[in-house]
């Protein structure tokens, strides 16, 4: 890559808020062409992807019911992504964050009481935060990369579901499927509509996100997540400590993540199943970079996350595509996303320009 | 001026004719013109920042003009690459030197040469120009195992074999002691009075009115003046390259009541990193109401002994006392917590973050102050407060608290860190090469900076490779040689050729 950029002595600010958007015009191109190939004609597809979605009360329910687990696995993965400490690993802790709170439902079926549904969130979130703990002492203990170890037990993680769903914790009363019981009223949000699937675990998210701002750009450990990442060596100046930041990091970004996964399993799904995550903890790293790792920007990524997922599925139920084409949007944005960082950075050396300066002190 | 002489026929072996080269937002060289006659030591002489590296990188094809001409022996050409450069016949000898350390003398030589060569023959030829200009070095030592004086020899006698007829040196004695400077001086006039031109880039006045034939000043990014240095005093000269006189530091006696106040005991330090310095058993006080210096050349043991001392690296608890208590098992941020203040040698991205503003790095020492921390939170309005009072106290030219410190020259950071350091309102204040990098003007105003919060009852120590500097400041002075610190000896009881004698004999037997 050195060979072809060198970096830019100013990189401009506005260029770097207005890369996102260049990604998503890439990347609409790049599906219209996709489209064309695929022999559908683009302009409908979009119609179908981004705009009937929003055309019912029900696509707006289920809008908000993506995005809103998006949003919160995001805000904590970026605070971490801050520190350059990566955890891409969301989706196992996600995964353990349902498992932890399916165990309380499971465990609690046919009792009453209010105090079931926050445990069920209480016990998603320390399991959420303590599989993301378990890669924060890998690292600080065997000095073991983050980045594979919260992956690897991504791994760990869905095998364990499978293990209960078809063991200990299968329905006695269901047909052998690899799925726990119903969960009990009291063990789920309600929906806040009725016929509608978006339900009160929104209002966690709503009020993480200026929670989260607040954090960013106001705590003191926040700042030293911050110039841990940006500059190391001043972190250890200054007296910071590098394995609080992995310990805070790797937490934080498995409590949200166990806190979605808690709130997806006593929500719309509603009992423990293998299918219980359709891929939110990877989509929420697209959603943390495309939000800029701003609190406001990653809720309005992450609801063009949202739409990313909507629009799949509508355009595979009316058009026939395949479930992929959500997953290849999603891949798309973040692949141009990276190259449009990149040039935000660096330029293309443009040797020409040197060779003529070079003809000019010569002539 | 002899030797130039011997060849008044011939054109000049180098002429640059108003050479400009501009950078985003700034003009690094403006209109220069400048001639070095064959067998001319030609100093380039102007402040950090003026503009004399990138006229160097031109004539040495890493950089390309954006207007102006060069003639080589009279003749326009175009030096497009370091390659075309040395095809030419110009050598350079960059200050940080350019040498693989698990090699050995000979095969980094032949990593520079093109062409066909083995290299017992290779080898042959090297000692044999080593021992022609007095550069003795044997071709098949490894480069780690070599002082820093060695590896500059290193690099002159890869340029020489490359038979140059233009050499150029940039800030080449930064590294040497006083008496590996004769050194050098005597091979570079011995090389002249062959008829090899010689560029020779510093802004140490004295070395130039010793060495050089004709001097070329510049500042910011334009010539100032020519001389020819022996005929100028080092003040006239000064006020060429600054635009008015040298400033000097002014001294008094502390007045207080001097107790020690940073105690290290026996520290030593194994170094796993197999070209790292080691320590041995370092013993230092330093006093309240003194400056105590520590000369050396870097990597001898400077950067470990730092680390020890600030508490990025920890050793045994008794090994360092401050204020009497032992804090060598404490990490930086408790030995802050207690009184300690340093400011790093790298600025940027240790003492320092270089994306972040003045206030938000100001709140990277600052943070215990509790105006500024309550609660866990920050008040970002009240580090703006403190950092523009920073800004203000310590002359720090910025656009205000909230430029990024990236934005910010060597020198203006460098005062901002001072100032955020002694703003803590610490017992003791240990500075790493205070003035590297920096512009007259602020070296001065830093040296005066340091003397006045010494003379307020605050211990200081200086680690600084600035032989002059030492002098001018400090109380007592010790030299750190492969890993050994000496005695400190009070300034008055010693003299550069003494510090010189410490800083070489251990440094070769490093």
């Amino acid at each position: 890559m050195m060979q072809l950029l060198e970096p830019r002595a100013y990189p401009s600010v506005l260029l770097r808020w207005t890369a996102p958007l260049i990604a998503i015009l890439l990347t609409l191109c790049s599906a219209a062409l996709l489209f064309l190939a695929l022999g559908k004609p683009p302009l409908q597809a979009f119609h179908v992807f981004f705009i009937e979605p929003l055309q019912t009360t029900n696509g707006w329910s289920e809008l908000l019911l993506k995005a809103s687990p998006l949003i919160l696995i995001a805000q904590g993965l970026a605070l971490g992504f801050r520190a350059r400490i990566y955890n891409i690993g969301a989706e196992g802790q996600f995964l353990i964050g349902a498992i932890c709170a399916s165990g309380v439902a499971i465990y609690t079926d046919g009792l009453e009481g209010w105090w079931i549904l926050p445990a069920m969130v209480i016990a998603g979130a320390i399991g959420g935060g303590m599989w993301g703990g378990l890669s924060a002492w890998l690292k600080t203990r065997f000095n073991a990369e983050e980045t594979l170890t919260t992956l690897m037990l991504t791994y760990v993680a869905s095998y364990l579901l499978s293990w209960l769903v078809s063991g200990p914790w299968r329905d006695p009363g269901g047909t052998n499927f690899p799925q726990s019981i119903l969960f009990a009223d009291p063990a789920m949000f309600t929906p806040l509509i009725d016929g509608l699937r978006v339900n009160g675990s929104i209002f966690i998210t709503i009020v993480a996100v200026p929670l989260f701002w607040l954090f960013v750009t106001k705590s003191f450990l926040a700042y030293q997540l911050a110039v841990g990442g940006e500059a190391p060596a001043a972190a250890r100046y200054a007296g910071f400590s590098a394995k609080y930041t992995v310990w805070v990091s790797l937490i934080v970004s498995g409590l949200t993540a166990g806190i979605a996964g808690a709130a997806e399993a006593a929500g719309p799904v509603g009992q423990l199943t293998l299918s219980l995550s359709p891929g939110y903890g990877y989509a929420a790293i697209i959603v943390a970079w495309v939000g800029r790792l701003h609190p406001v920007g990653m809720a309005l990524s992450g609801l063009l996350l949202a739409l990313i997922y909507l629009g799949g599925e509508a355009a595979q139920v009316s058009m026939q595509l395949p479930a992929a084409i959500s997953w290849l949007f999603q891949g798309m944005l973040l692949f141009f996303l990276l190259g449009s960082d990149a040039f935000v950075d660096y330029r293309l050396k443009r040797r020409r320009k040197a060779a003529g300066a070079a003809a000019e002190a010569q002539a | 001026m002899e030797a130039s002489a011997d060849h008044s026929g011939m054109p000049p072996r180098l002429a640059l004719r108003h050479i400009t080269k501009r950078y985003p937002g700034i003009v690094a060289n403006d209109d220069v013109s400048l001639t070095v006659q064959p067998g001319e030591i030609h100093a380039v002489l102007g402040e950090n920042g003026a503009g004399k590296s990138t006229l160097m990188k031109i004539i040495y094809g890493a950089v390309q003009a954006d207007a102006g001409q060069i003639e080589w022996n009279g003749k326009p050409e175009r030096i497009a690459t370091p390659a075309a450069a040395r095809h030419l016949g110009i050598g350079m000898v960059f200050q940080h030197f350019q040498l693989f350390e698990t090699l050995s003398v000979v095969e980094n030589i032949a990593l520079a040469l093109e062409g066909h060569f083995d290299l017992k023959t290779l080898a042959g030829r090297v000692a044999e120009v080593s021992r022609k200009y007095g550069l003795p070095l044997d071709p098949q030592r490894l480069v780690h195992s070599l002082s820093v004086g060695e590896r500059q020899r290193v690099e002159i006698v890869r340029c020489l074999l490359q038979n140059p007829q233009l050499l150029i040196l940039d800030e080449p004695t930064s590294v040497l002691t006083p008496q590996a400077v004769r050194a050098l001086f005597d091979t570079l006039r011995q090389l002249a009075a062959e008829g090899v031109s010689i560029l020779y880039i510093s802004h140490k006045l004295h070395e130039i009115q010793e060495l050089c034939d004709r001097a070329t000043v510049m500042q910011a990014g334009k010539v100032t003046g020519e001389a020819e240095p022996r005929q100028e005093t080092p003040a006239s000269l000064a006020r060429m390259m600054i635009g008015r006189d040298l400033p000097v530091c002014s001294t008094s006696a502390f007045a207080g009541e001097s107790q020690p106040v940073l105690e290290v005991r026996g520290l030593s330090f194994a170094n796993p990193d197999p070209f790292g310095t080691s320590l041995h058993d370092v013993n230092l006080t330093v006093h309240s109401g003194e400056v105590v210096g520590i000369a050396g050349i870097s990597g001898n043991g400077q950067a470990e002994l730092l680390a020890a001392l600030s508490g990025e690296q920890i050793s045994a608890p008794q090994a360092i006392l401050l204020n009497g208590n032992p804090v060598g098992n404490l990490h930086a941020g408790r030995r802050r917590d207690k009184g300690l203040a340093f400011v790093p040698e790298e600025r940027l991205g240790r003492g320092a973050v270089p994306a972040m503003t003045l206030a938000q790095n100001f709140m990277l020492t600052a943070h215990r102050n509790p105006d500024l921390r309550s609660f866990g939170l920050m008040s970002r309005t009240r580090a703006r407060l403190h950092a523009a009072k920073c800004v203000e106290r310590f002359d720090v030219r910025c656009n205000g608290a909230l430029s990024a410190a990236r934005s910010l020259s060597g020198g203006n950071l460098q005062k901002f860190i001072v100032g955020r350091e002694i703003m803590q309102n610490p017992r003791v204040l240990i500075v790493a090469q205070p003035t590297w990098g920096v512009d007259v003007g602020a070296a001065a105003f830093l040296r005066q900076t340091l003397l006045d919060i010494s003379r307020s009852g605050v211990a200081v120590l200086v680690v600084s490779e600035e032989l002059e500097e030492l002098f001018e400041i400090c109380d007592r002075i010790a030299v750190l040689a492969g890993g050994r610190l000496s005695q400190p000896v009070p300034r008055e009881q010693t003299d550069a050729e003494n510090i010189g004698l410490l800083m070489g004999g251990q440094s070769q037997a490093a």
